[in-house]
């Protein structure tokens, strides 16, 4: 079997100390194979989202470990974890957390910024993100002046401009209704499909869940469950085209608005 | 993100919040314009004092007098039958008792380390200047020294060591002796009228040459040159006693100007230590010039005050920024920007609303200074012509945009480091 791109081995993850000590995460273990989709299911604090920050890197276990590629990535330093989530990660929103009064290449091409890309060559792959998501044509307007659908495609486009191998979804439909939540949907697992991008869902939509290839069940801050798609196909296997070309017509039930 | 983009968003980032950064470049343009024009009135005022400077004298002379034994004690000092006073010659700052200096003090002088040539500063008492048959008018002669610079408006100054007698006019006597100008002086003989000790009454004719302007010292006397200032006293000590003749008030002494501070220190404690009291050009000059910087320092304090409170302005105006882009910090570095360069990019933020603020400032400042000058010089500073009363160095000026630019850094520090601390969950949470 191939080493997983991220996996969690025993992570715990408290907060606080003492008698307000809380422990988010008592003991995770989880392996996300290259090519997957994956979705992380739960309900507010339930852990998911903690167990999202810790695979993304953005903070460290209390104890276990985060492995990326095989390697602990609490070895890594600071400046390169930085730039693992620069290069490695994108990260799409719920609250699709657009920069207000900046345009939408601008917002973009944000990360390519961060990682020092010049002007040209920045505009460029802005452009070629934005085109592939449709929305060249709005490049020049400001991100504010959007509708929610095309926000969170901004924001899909803000999350592939660097070419990652893996995408962060934090309840990516969870601010929009359920016909653009579905072209949303559509266009993450289709990215999966064309670039076998790597795609982690935190949710506590059913039905968007049922679309990935497996399904991680937190409750308590452990995992209750682990569940492969429907149709069988093992987890790690990134043949998954016919899952999701079988299921892109069928999301039409509402999902649910998180508040 | 390179410095180039960081400038960029720093830039972009503060333009975004326009009223709230045109409030607070308001507040720093405030400081940075009166510290412009307070800075400049200083370097005008100093620079008129510096032209004016070397009209009093050149700067490689020590003026040097007789300490009078005994002048600390207290009550009435010993009778000594060698101790000549000298009497009716004062000149220069001397005031209590100043001993004589005789042609023995002179080669005494000569032998101190450092000293090139002594000469004895004889002053003249004059009575009246005259042209021709015209009225007689009150003046004092004042002899010029090599390295002078007088102001002149018209013709040149006298010539030290020329062998003819020549003098400046100031600029008051030309229309009362009957000159038609400025020019129509220039060239013209005058005859200047003294009394010698015993009564009889003598008169000198010299050439002018030239014509000075009033200037913030010794404006009003007539300058003479060296022949001119010799004959006038021996005219004036006709009926003296040799021993009064030859007894002066004070001796210029001339020095290497190049030599370091160090090096004329050690010289004036030579002379101190041989009995003398010695006065530079830079002390005379110096306490005037010191009351003038005071006062512009005391001026520039309250100008930094209020750039003070512009920095407090700073604080703010960053401090509510990074609040409001609270989820933006969380998000640049969620995607990999680093604390250090989150830092960068608030405080070069804040350094750009310094920028703003200084050269909005200094700009304004400049204008108003040019514009004052133009109304005062035809108003109120009519009868100090050559004063400039706000002037500016490149110099100081750049300093002030720099110092403003540091203050609007260190301000931006604050807010700076609480973005640059921001935890990229704790930014983007929002359940």
């Amino acid at each position: 079997m191939s080493v997983p791109v991220l996996a969690a081995r025993d992570i715990h993850k408290s907060y606080g100390r003492g008698p307000t000590r809380f422990e988010a995460l008592k003991g995770v273990s989880i392996d996300i194979h290259s090519g997957e989709t994956i979705a992380i299911v739960g309900k507010s604090g339930s852990g998911k989202s903690t167990l999202m920050h810790l695979l993304a890197l953005l903070d460290k276990p209390s104890k276990g470990e985060v492995e990326l590629s095989g390697r602990d990535a609490a070895a890594l330093s600071g400046s390169a974890l930085n730039k693992t989530r620069n290069e490695t990660f994108g990260f799409v929103f719920q609250q699709f957390f657009l920069t207000p009064g900046t345009s939408v290449l601008d917002n973009v091409t944000l990360p390519l910024r961060i990682a020092g890309v010049r002007g040209a060559e920045r505009r460029r792959r802005g452009m070629a993100a934005l085109e592939q998501l449709e929305l060249a044509d709005k490049a020049k307007n400001k991100a504010t002046d959007l509708s929610g659908g095309q926000k969170q495609r901004v924001v899909i486009a803000r999350a592939l401009v660097n070419n990652p191998s893996v995408i962060f979804a934090d309840e990516p439909t969870g601010n929009l209704d359920s016909a653009t939540g579905a072209v949303v949907e559509d266009i993450l697992f289709n990215l999966n499909r064309t670039h076998g991008i790597t795609v982690i869902i935190v949710t506590h939509d059913e039905e968007l869940a049922a679309r990935c290839d497996r399904r991680v069940y937190i409750r308590d801050g452990l995992v209750v469950e682990s569940l492969a798609a429907p149709t069988g196909v093992a987890p790690g296997a990134s043949t998954s085209t016919s899952i999701a070309s079988s299921s892109a017509g069928t999301t039409t039930s509402t999902s649910e608005a998180s508040a | 993100m390179n410095a180039f983009d960081l400038i960029g968003s720093a830039v972009s980032n503060s333009i975004r919040s326009k009223t709230r950064t045109l409030l607070t470049v308001l507040a720093i343009f405030i400081g940075a314009f009166t510290l412009t024009l307070t800075s400049g009135v200083g370097t005008g005022i100093n620079r008129y004092i510096d032209d004016t400077v070397s009209s009093i004298g050149a700067s490689d002379i020590i003026t040097v007098t007789k300490t009078a034994e005994e002048t600390t004690t207290e009550g009435p000092a010993e009778y000594n039958p060698d101790s000549n006073l000298v009497d009716g010659q004062f000149q220069g700052p001397a005031t209590t008792s100043v001993e004589a200096i005789t042609p023995a003090d002179i080669d005494d002088l000569a032998e101190v380390s450092g000293v090139l040539s002594v000469e004895p500063t004889i002053g003249v008492a004059t009575d009246y200047v005259q042209l021709g048959d015209g009225g007689q008018y009150q003046a004092s002669v004042g002899s010029i020294i090599p390295g002078m610079t007088l102001q002149m408006v018209s013709g040149a100054q006298p010539v030290y060591n020329a062998d003819d007698y020549e003098i400046a006019l100031p600029e008051s006597y030309i229309t009362p002796l009957g000159f038609s100008g400025n020019s129509d002086a220039v060239g013209q003989t005058i005859t200047i009228g003294l009394t010698d000790a015993t009564g009889t009454s003598s008169t000198i004719d010299a050439t002018v040459v030239g014509v000075t302007e009033p200037g913030l010292v010794g404006g009003s006397s007539l300058s003479a040159n060296d022949a001119l200032t010799q004959a006038l006293y021996s005219a004036q000590s006709v009926g003296l006693a040799d021993s009064t003749r030859d007894s002066y008030s004070s001796a210029t002494v001339r020095f290497d100007d190049t030599i370091s501070d160090e090096a004329l220190t050690d010289l004036r404690d030579d002379l101190t230590a041989a009995g003398y009291d010695s006065t530079t050009v830079e002390d005379q000059i110096g306490s005037f010039k010191s009351v003038i910087d005071a006062i512009v320092l005391v001026l520039n304090g309250f100008a930094v005050i209020a750039l003070i409170a512009a920095g407090f302005g700073i604080v703010n105006t960053l401090l509510m920024s990074v609040q409001e882009r609270t989820r933006e910090i969380g998000l640049m570095k969620a995607m990999g920007m680093g604390g250090g360069r989150v830092f960068s990019l608030f405080s070069l933020e804040a350094v750009f609303i310094g920028f703003l603020g200084s050269a909005i400032g200094v700009g304004a400042g400049m204008l108003a200074g040019f514009g004052v000058n133009t109304a005062l010089a035809g108003s109120l500073l009519a009868d100090l012509p050559g004063l400039t009363l706000v002037a500016f160095d490149p110099l100081a000026v750049g300093t002030i945009v720099i110092t403003v630019m540091a203050i609007a850094f260190l301000a931006g520090t604050i807010p700076a480091l609480r973005a640059a601390k921001a935890d990229p969950i704790e930014s983007l949470r929002y359940e």
